[in-house]
This record gives structure tokens, C-alpha cells and sequence, in this order.
């Protein structure tokens, strides 16, 4: 309590942050609890009556429940597998780059994407592979017709998923590339009178070198793979791609925001948050079976 | 010493510049592609494309959205709720990172688990959203300002940074007669400038592009942000709200509305773009602040 009153300064810098935290981010956890309820706006949180697992099973039950799901496993899934090594191999090239001048601007050029809104980028993937679009004006010429890339399930997951590579690939490099700058040179040279050749250097040398890091990342990655952008997925959205592109969080806002059905989507979203938290304390386990003890905590 | 190349090095190396090259291309190609877009008769764009012969282009679509009231007011509100976004969490996070890297601060690793805990777990956004609708918020630009104030992230380097700030320089201050107010404000504060600046710039570039809490929380068409007028014009195809009468053919309003897409995106990321070149290494430095402790 005397701590308290002599450095009572360091609370009041405190608090704005732990005040809005408490009602932002807690409450909201609390208020997650009308997952289990009738909820009636009128009766409030408290008032509203118990219905256990009742949402949770019609949202298990119902005929989209599979066809959701696994939209939202293969997106992650597949995000992750394909968006997670670009960042690393370019970051290895980059190294290679001995002038730094012209290191710098590829990087310059490379990390623009990252600053472009999400409403732009969807935006532009409208126009290039819009029917007339340049890309179709280029099929056109090879197939004789154009590819309905933005109204096609199939397409959906592929386009995703290399946009966002295009986004933020070299933006999600930078990290790599700060650490293989660390590399003792003295450790190239020695192998290279040893005889190893570029590549034997980079896979015994450079590789190992970011390894933690290749690890952080992949958890903080696959930690978050059920929340995968709402923002984005809702964007690339068009009626006719929607058996694929319909994922829990677009859902969620659906159900609950334009359908008003609160109890029943904060069930959904609390179905998701679950899954999320079950995956990363899974790949956190492998990852540090792998990485010789070394994990995220 | 320099390392010797072999054949099979210098093979790999040009793969490598290759490579790089075609990666640079591709983040290139399509960003210069608006850009010249932007600039040309949308006919001849449909029906040639590209063309470099002055007389296909035309500052008409350019013309077109910055005549249109929507885009205005959503500039106007983007900067409004940009520059406030930014003045509220960089407060808000260099208070608590200062407190927070204090030993005095009894609890520290208490509060810091608060914190770290909203990383992982959330309320969800049904929850949150009723909250803010009970707090009154809704259609306020406190709904884009306050509920995502407090950056966890952002505790952390600036707790960091301020980690690195020698203690002697406070402790010195204090035998001087410094309250710790005015050590905070007057000492500490402007050797800060450097993160101040950086977690600034992330926060306006994150509201400026965000288009989220502005969906949800906003009914009111004269609140909404740039990226939402950006959203119907692009993604929902309408020429822009009020810019069309009535009378305009179907095709005319295809026309007007595929002519003011391009210069729509290069309008709206001018801000960002002016920036780029100049903050591109305060950007970096606040990646690598955070990452590497």
C-alpha cells in the first residue's frame, strides 16, 4: 500500500490502458456467455434464460456445419502451407544481394503491397480478373474464352491465398532478413575453404541461423489459423462463390449482425475461438518435440 | 578474405537475381497498371487496353471522384478518424509501456498477463459489438476510436523501448527535485520521439486501410471512412451514391462507374503513398523493436 501511494504516478499511466482493457476485451468475454443462453435483449445478459448447449448443437446439426468448417480448415490450412516458406526464400535470396543500394530498393518495392488497404487489393483482383479484365484478355487469346475466376468456388481458396502472398510476403521477409544479417561472416568463409558451395552454406549456415524464428512464426501462425481474415474472405465474396468462400467468420457476421441472431453467432464464434486455442496449444506441443524444447512458452 | 565463387555458385547466384527480379515485377506490374489505368479513356481501356498514345487519355475519371461528394466527406472522415486513432492508442500505449517497464510498478507481471491474455482469447464479435451498442456508441466516431485503443503490441515496444532509456537519467532528474510528472513529461517524453513516431504511422496507415469497426458500428452513410466508399464503389460496383441521376442509361453508368475505379484507388492511397518512401525505415525499425526484444 505504500508502494502503491509513493509511485501512485506509474497507476495513473496505467490505467487508461488496464481501464479499457477491463471493458473492451473482458466484458466481451464475459458477455461471450450469451452463447449458452436465450438471449433477449430486453432481459440482458444476467436476465436472459440458461439453454446450455442448445446453439451449439442446431450450429452442429445444421446441413452448412460441414461445408463451413472445412471451408474454414482447408483456407487456414492451405494459407499456411503455401504463405508460410515465401517469406523465408525470399528473405534467403535478399541475402545473396552483396550491393546493399540495390538490396534496399527490391525491399522498398517489395514491402509496398503491405501497405495497400484490404478493400484495394479485392478491389483490384475485381478488375484484373474480371471477364474483360487483363488477365481474361490474356486467357482469351490462349483458351478462346474467358475464366470466370471471381464466381467459381474452385478459384476461390487459389486466389486467396496468392493475394495474400502478393500482400505480404516481403513485408513478413523483413524478420528473416534482420536475422541472417547477424550471420558471422567468418562461418561463410571457413566452409567455403572446406569447399561448400553456395547452397551447402545456406542449408548448414544461413538455414539453422533462423530456425527459432521460422518456429515463432509458425506457431503465431498456426495459433491463429481459425481466425483467418474475416475482412477479406467477406470481400472476395460474390453469390456464386460462396460454397467456398463461406467461412465461420463470415457466417458469424451474418447470422448474427444482419440476421440479429446474437445467441446463436456468438455460439459459432465461441465454437471457433475454442478450435483456435485447441490448435495452438497442439502445434506449439509438436513444434517443441521438434525444436529441441524450444517453443512459444 | 572474400569468398570464392565456383561454377555452381555463380549459377545459383544468377538464378537468385532472376528470381528476385520476376518477384519484383510481379508486386510492380499491377500496382504501375492502376496507375496508368487511371489516367486513360475507360472505352479504349475495355476495348484495347493499355495504350500510350496521348490522345486515349483522360483526366475525366479523376475529374469524376473528386467531384463526388461521398469521396470527399470519406477523405475528410478517413483523416478525422486517422489522426484521432493514432493521438488515442499512442497515448494510451506509451503510458501504460512507460509503467510498465518500471521495477516500482508492483504487479508488473500481473497486469502484463492481462494484457498478453487478449492476444489469444476474445470475447468474439457478437459480444463486443452489444457492448458497444450498450455503451451508446454506435454511430459515434468513438466506436472507430476507443474499443480498439489499447494495443497490446504496442505495450510491448514501448515498453521495451522505454526499458532501454538509462535509469540514471530519471534518478538524476529526481535528485534535482523533479516530481515524477515532470520527469515523465518534460525528460522522458521527448527523448521518446523516435517510437512515438513509429507506433504513430502504424496506427494511421491501420485506420486509414481499415474498413471493419466503420462497417459494423457506422449506419450513418456521412460517417463512413474512405475504404467504405471505396468498398461500393469497387467491390459493390455503384458509381458512388448521388453522383448518378436517374435518367443515365444502364451502359453510361457502367462506363462512370469502371472510369472512376482506378483513380478512386490511387486517390485514396496518395496519403500512403507520399509517406512510403520517407517512413519506410521507421516502419522497419518498429518490426524489428518488436521481434527481437
Amino acid at each position: 500500500m505504500q508502494q502503491f501511494k509513493k509511485n501512485y504516478f506509474l497507476y495513473l499511466l496505467l490505467a487508461p490502458a488496464l481501464i479499457l482493457t477491463l471493458i473492451f476485451k473482458y466484458i466481451p468475454m464475459y458477455g461471450a456467455i450469451i452463447a449458452f443462453k436465450d438471449f433477449s435483449p430486453i432481459k440482458g445478459i444476467m436476465g436472459s434464460e440458461w439453454v446450455g448447449l442448445k446453439h451449439f448443437e442446431k450450429f452442429i446439426a445444421s446441413p452448412n456445419f460441414d461445408i463451413i468448417l472445412m471451408n474454414t480448415l482447408k483456407l487456414s490450412f492451405l494459407g499456411l502451407i503455401f504463405s508460410f516458406p515465401v517469406p523465408i526464400l525470399l528473405a534467403l535470396m535478399l541475402n545473396q544481394v552483396r550491393k546493399a543500394g540495390v538490396k534496399k530498393n527490391i525491399q522498398l518495392f517489395l514491402y509496398a503491397p503491405n501497405f495497400i488497404s484490404v478493400v484495394v487489393v479485392v478491389g483490384m483482383l475485381f478488375i484484373f480478373l474480371s471477364p474483360t479484365g487483363p488477365v481474361n484478355q490474356f486467357a482469351t487469346w490462349i483458351t478462346g474464352h474467358p475464366i470466370m475466376f471471381m464466381s467459381e468456388p474452385e478459384y476461390f481458396r487459389w486466389i486467396y491465398i496468392l493475394s495474400d502472398i502478393w500482400t505480404g510476403a516481403g513485408w513478413a521477409s523483413i524478420i528473416y532478413v534482420a536475422a541472417l544479417a547477424n550471420v558471422d561472416p567468418e562461418l561463410h568463409n571457413a566452409a567455403n575453404l572446406d569447399g561448400a558451395n553456395l547452397l551447402q552454406r545456406i542449408r548448414h549456415i544461413d538455414l539453422p541461423t533462423i530456425r527459432p524464428i521460422m518456429a515463432i512464426v509458425f506457431i503465431l501462425a498456426a495459433g491463429g489459423i481459425m481466425s483467418i481474415g474475416f475482412e477479406k474472405a467477406y470481400l472476395m465474396q460474390t453469390s456464386m462463390n460462396l460454397p467456398s468462400s463461406e467461412i465461420i467468420a463470415t457466417y458469424v457476421y451474418k447470422v448474427g449482425l444482419q440476421s440479429g441472431d446474437y445467441a446463436y453467432s456468438a455460439a459459432v464464434g465461441l465454437f471457433n475461438s475454442v478450435i483456435n486455442v485447441i490448435l495452438l496449444v497442439t502445434v506449439n506441443l509438436i513444434v517443441k518435440k521438434l525444436n529441441e524444447g524450444e517453443g512459444l512458452y | 578474405m572474400v569468398v570464392k565463387h565456383t561454377g555452381m555458385d555463380r549459377l545459383i547466384l544468377a538464378l537468385n537475381a532472376i528470381f528476385l527480379t520476376c518477384a519484383v515485377l510481379v508486386v510492380v506490374v499491377p500496382l504501375i497498371y492502376i496507375v496508368i489505368a487511371s489516367f486513360m479513356d475507360p472505352t479504349v481501356l475495355l476495348n484495347r487496353g493499355l495504350s500510350f498514345n496521348v490522345s486515349d487519355w483522360s483526366l475525366d475519371g479523376y475529374q469524376m471522384i473528386l467531384s463526388n461528394p461521398a469521396m470527399i466527406r470519406g477523405f475528410a472522415n478517413a483523416v478525422l478518424y486517422s489522426v484521432s486513432f493514432a493521438l488515442v492508442t499512442v497515448t494510451v500505449s506509451i503510458f501504460a509501456g512507460y509503467a510498465l517497464s518500471d521495477d516500482r510498478l508492483a504487479g508488473r507481471g500481473f497486469f502484463m498477463i492481462i494484457f498478453i491474455i487478449t492476444m489469444f482469447f476474445g470475447g468474439g464479435l457478437i459480444p463486443t459489438y452489444l457492448l458497444v451498442r450498450n455503451l451508446g456508441m454506435l454511430d459515434t466516431v468513438w466506436a472507430i476510436i476507443i474499443p480498439g485503443a489499447v494495443n497490446v503490441w504496442n505495450i510491448i515496444l514501448s515498453r521495451t523501448f522505454f526499458k532501454g532509456v538509462p535509469r540514471e537519467l530519471r534518478e538524476a532528474a529526481n535528485v534535482d527535485g523533479a516530481s515524477e510528472m515532470k520527469i515523465f513529461f518534460q525528460i522522458v517524453i521527448p527523448l521518446s520521439k523516435p517510437i512515438i513516431f513509429v507506433l504513430a504511422l502504424y496506427a494511421f496507415v491501420g485506420q486509414w486501410n481499415s474498413y471493419f469497426d466503420a462497417m459494423i458500428y457506422l449506419d450513418n452513410p456521412n460517417l463512413h471512412p474512405l475504404q467504405l466508399v471505396l468498398r461500393s464503389i469497387l467491390i459493390q460496383n455503384q458509381a458512388a451514391p448521388g453522383m448518378i441521376s436517374d435518367q443515365l442509361a444502364m451502359a453510361e453508368l457502367k462506363r462512370l462507374s469502371e472510369m472512376i475505379k482506378y483513380s478512386a484507388i490511387v486517390i485514396s492511397s496518395l496519403p500512403l503513398i507520399i509517406m512510403y518512401p520517407f517512413f519506410q525505415k521507421y516502419f522497419e525499425k518498429g518490426v524489428m523493436v518488436g521481434s527481437l526484444k
